[in-house]
């Protein structure tokens, strides 16, 4: 089997691309292997979708958390700023 | 006048200012650390250190950034510290090994074709906006949970910082080609967790 009729045909390689292609560009060869395992498999393309969604849901995820504010309690900054204070007074 | 002013302190000789820090800071970070390690005792823990370290270092400062972004970035050593000890705690251990059996049954080992049980079907929110679907993020938050440390401490240095991967290289002690098996195998893990949680 040539090296193009392989990558055809295996998922687990055409699913690396995948990955990388999303953080990273792919070489000229990993392009244009990527692109004749996608046109010939439709599984593949179900995971390319996926993996598009998941690393955007991921990222909505990390912007939304830093709108979204967590407390920390009253006490326990009381604590912190004592702490703060002790420390400037030793200098 | 100037050279008889010699009782100045550290606060009024640098351009920060700590009796403020945790007024004006203090749930910023904390929130900074609990979104990236997901753990409340050692989102405060750090936030203390935080502080501490940068009283330590308080000449360092040179006021070319905020406060804020300086405390930030003192923060964020903190953290890349922790995946890092976590990582290389499990290195060698159980959970990304057993990660990794997990997925032997996805692909055809002799020609990596999908084994007909795991093959990604759809979810049928491809095309959605995902925040419309809360119960999908909360299950997601849950299969990032089960990732051994290294995975995901990769995984999240990578989209959430958008550091560079050989920064986060450097910084996990992993190879570059090591990098890329990582970032493959966990969204093939994460995308297989969906799916069986999803119905």
């Amino acid at each position: 089997m040539g090296p193009l009729k392989k990558i055809q045909y295996n998922c687990r390689k055409a699913t690396f691309l995948i990955e990388k292609k999303q953080l990273a560009s792919l070489t000229l060869r990993e392009k244009l292997e990527l692109r004749i395992h996608l046109a010939g498999c439709s599984i593949c393309r179900t995971f390319e979708k996926q993996s598009i969604l998941i690393n955007r849901m991921v990222k909505d995820m990390f912007t939304n958390s830093q709108h979204q504010q967590f407390t920390l309690d009253d006490d326990y900054k009381k604590q912190l700023q004592d702490k703060i204070d002790q420390q400037l007074n030793k200098n | 006048m100037q050279a008889e002013n010699k009782d100045f302190n550290i606060t009024t000789d640098l351009p920060i200012n700590p009796h403020q820090w945790v007024s004006r800071y203090a749930d910023y970070l904390y929130t900074y650390a609990l979104s990236r390690l997901t753990d409340e005792e050692l989102a405060r823990d750090l936030v203390q250190e935080t502080f501490l370290a940068a009283l330590e270092r308080a000449d360092q400062f040179k006021g070319s950034s905020t406060e804020k972004t300086w405390l930030t970035a003192i923060l964020k050593y903190k953290i890349v510290d922790v995946y890092r000890k976590k990582s290389s705690q499990f290195l060698h251990s159980t959970d990304s090994v057993s990660a990794e059996k997990q997925q032997e049954d996805f692909f055809d080992p002799d020609d990596g074709h999908w084994n007909v049980p795991h093959r990604p079907q759809a979810f049928g929110i491809e095309d959605q906006d995902p925040f419309t679907q809360s119960e999908f993020t909360h299950i997601l938050q849950l299969c990032m949970k089960k990732l051994p440390a290294l995975w995901l401490s990769v995984f999240t240095m990578k989209h959430m910082d958008e550091e560079d991967t050989d920064a986060i290289c450097t910084a996990l002690k992993v190879t570059p080609s090591n990098f890329w098996v990582i970032i493959h195998r966990t969204k093939v893990n994460l995308r297989a967790c969906l799916q069986k949680n999803w119905s």
